[in-house]
């Protein structure tokens, strides 16, 4: 008896994983209600999560040069910049909660260091030219994958796409900006800006992470729709589309590799430095403690702040009631 | 540091894009009360001109159909194609109706 429940159990989970798949084959999106997989939950939560991180810890690199912007225009555009980088966080940690994960653990995994975030991040910056590398470089790279997901399968996150590729196109117009003022100054200011691509091309290649080969859970997320191309195939596209943004500024892309292949249609490029990027990955990267540091210490200092906030709208609330 | 742990209620966001539209839901945020999720809803949802009138509902407030439900719950309709216009037959030469 117990043997023929326990198989029935097994078959309605079955035939429930095969309407799923169905499902997103026929390009159904998902809803938080909807019944899913465990793993597609979780494959979710963790890539969610990682985006959600990425954009809360994206916003200390360049946080760094609010106060010390060459002129107002820049300054309002980067703080502008910043905060939106706030809101898309906020946008991924909401879509996160609607599959059940609870907001402050998914923080806390960020500060305890089991959750990841992008690499890149890591990098510090130094001059103000890393300012426009950023926004054109990392911004770049962050709205061909956004582009992309904006087709995911899961309804929230595609539609928290949406709006964020809406918002990032701004801050990859500005960062270009920032990068062709610069190449066209003075030979100081033009020698910045190619230090700055010098240092940020090979690093915003990686944010698509390893290749298709060194990928295992990739398989998994295209059949599910979560992902729509591979990492290879999106780092393509985005190298194709940035080398003649570069020609344009006048500067030159620190691959000795790289030159267009006409019977592919694409650019070919040189190695990547995958060692640099899983040691980065590991903990290992110029920035890595500092950043974690000062997430850290934002939960913990605001802290006093939140419960007063809590505490007010408590007693508001009895007032209310007594009233 | 306190012990129990308060997390700030989860609201949901609907959004009134211009006059003459209803609100539409756009996400969720979290705040300590109404003024301070309306607030928010404000730096989050309308950095660029998108709304003119917010509604923030405590998500816990929400009450919802369920989606297994939804084939008996909807599809009784799916059948009553007389309950749309293009079901009648009306002469050539009546013009529009």
């Amino acid at each position: 008896m117990f043997n023929f429940v326990a198989m029935q159990v097994e078959n309605d989970v079955k035939q429930m994983e095969e309407q799923f798949q169905a499902k997103i084959d026929a390009d159904i999106r998902i809803e938080p209600r909807d019944w899913m997989p465990e793993k597609y939950r979780k494959t979710l939560i963790r890539q969610m999560s990682q985006h959600a991180h990425s954009e809360v810890v994206g916003m200390l690199p360049e946080a760094n040069w609010i106060t010390r912007a060459p002129s107002l225009r820049r300054k309002v555009a980067l703080l502008a910049k910043v905060q939106d980088e706030a809101g898309h966080g906020l946008y991924l940690y909401s879509a996160c909660e609607t599959l059940g994960a609870d907001r402050e653990e998914t923080i806390d995994d960020l500060h305890s260091g089991k959750a990841k975030y992008s690499s890149i991040f890591n990098y510090p910056t130094i001059t103000w030219a890393d300012i426009g590398a950023i926004g054109w470089l990392v911004d770049g790279a962050a709205i061909v994958n956004q582009v992309a997901l904006q087709k995911t399968s899961y309804g929230p996150y595609a539609r928290a796409m949406v709006k964020i590729c809406k918002e990032e196109s701004f801050h990859q117009r500005q960062g270009y900006e920032i990068i062709t003022v610069l190449a066209n100054g003075t030979p100081a200011q033009k020698a910045m800006a190619q230090d700055a691509l010098n240092r940020w091309w090979w690093p915003s290649l990686m944010m698509f992470g390893p290749t298709d080969a060194d990928s295992p859970n990739t398989q998994q997320s295209m059949a599910w729709r979560i992902k729509r191309h591979t990492n290879d195939e999106l780092r393509q596209m985005f190298i194709d589309a940035t080398v003649k943004q570069a020609e344009v500024a006048g500067l030159t892309i620190p691959d000795k590799d790289l030159k267009w292949n006409e019977e592919r249609g694409h650019y070919d490029f040189g190695e990547i430095d995958w060692e640099e990027f899983y040691n980065v990955i590991k903990g290992n990267g110029p920035c890595n403690k500092q950043r974690i540091e000062a997430r850290r210490k934002a939960k913990e200092e605001g802290m006093w702040v939140r419960e007063a906030a809590m505490a007010y709208a408590e007693k508001q609330k009895s007032k209310v009631k007594a009233a | 540091m306190s012990e129990i742990k308060k997390e700030w209620p989860l609201w949901e966001v609907f959004i009134r894009s211009k006059q003459g539209l209803s609100h539409k839901h756009v996400g969720s945020l979290r705040a300590a009360d109404a003024k301070m999720a309306i607030e928010n809803a404000r730096d989050v949802y309308t950095r660029r001109s998108e709304g003119i009138s917010i509604w923030v509902v405590e998500s816990v407030n929400v009450h919802a159909s369920n989606p297994t439900e939804q084939g008996p719950m909807f599809e009784p309709s799916d059948d009553k194609v007389y309950r749309h216009p293009t079901f009648y037959e009306v002469p050539e030469g009546v013009g529009h109706m």
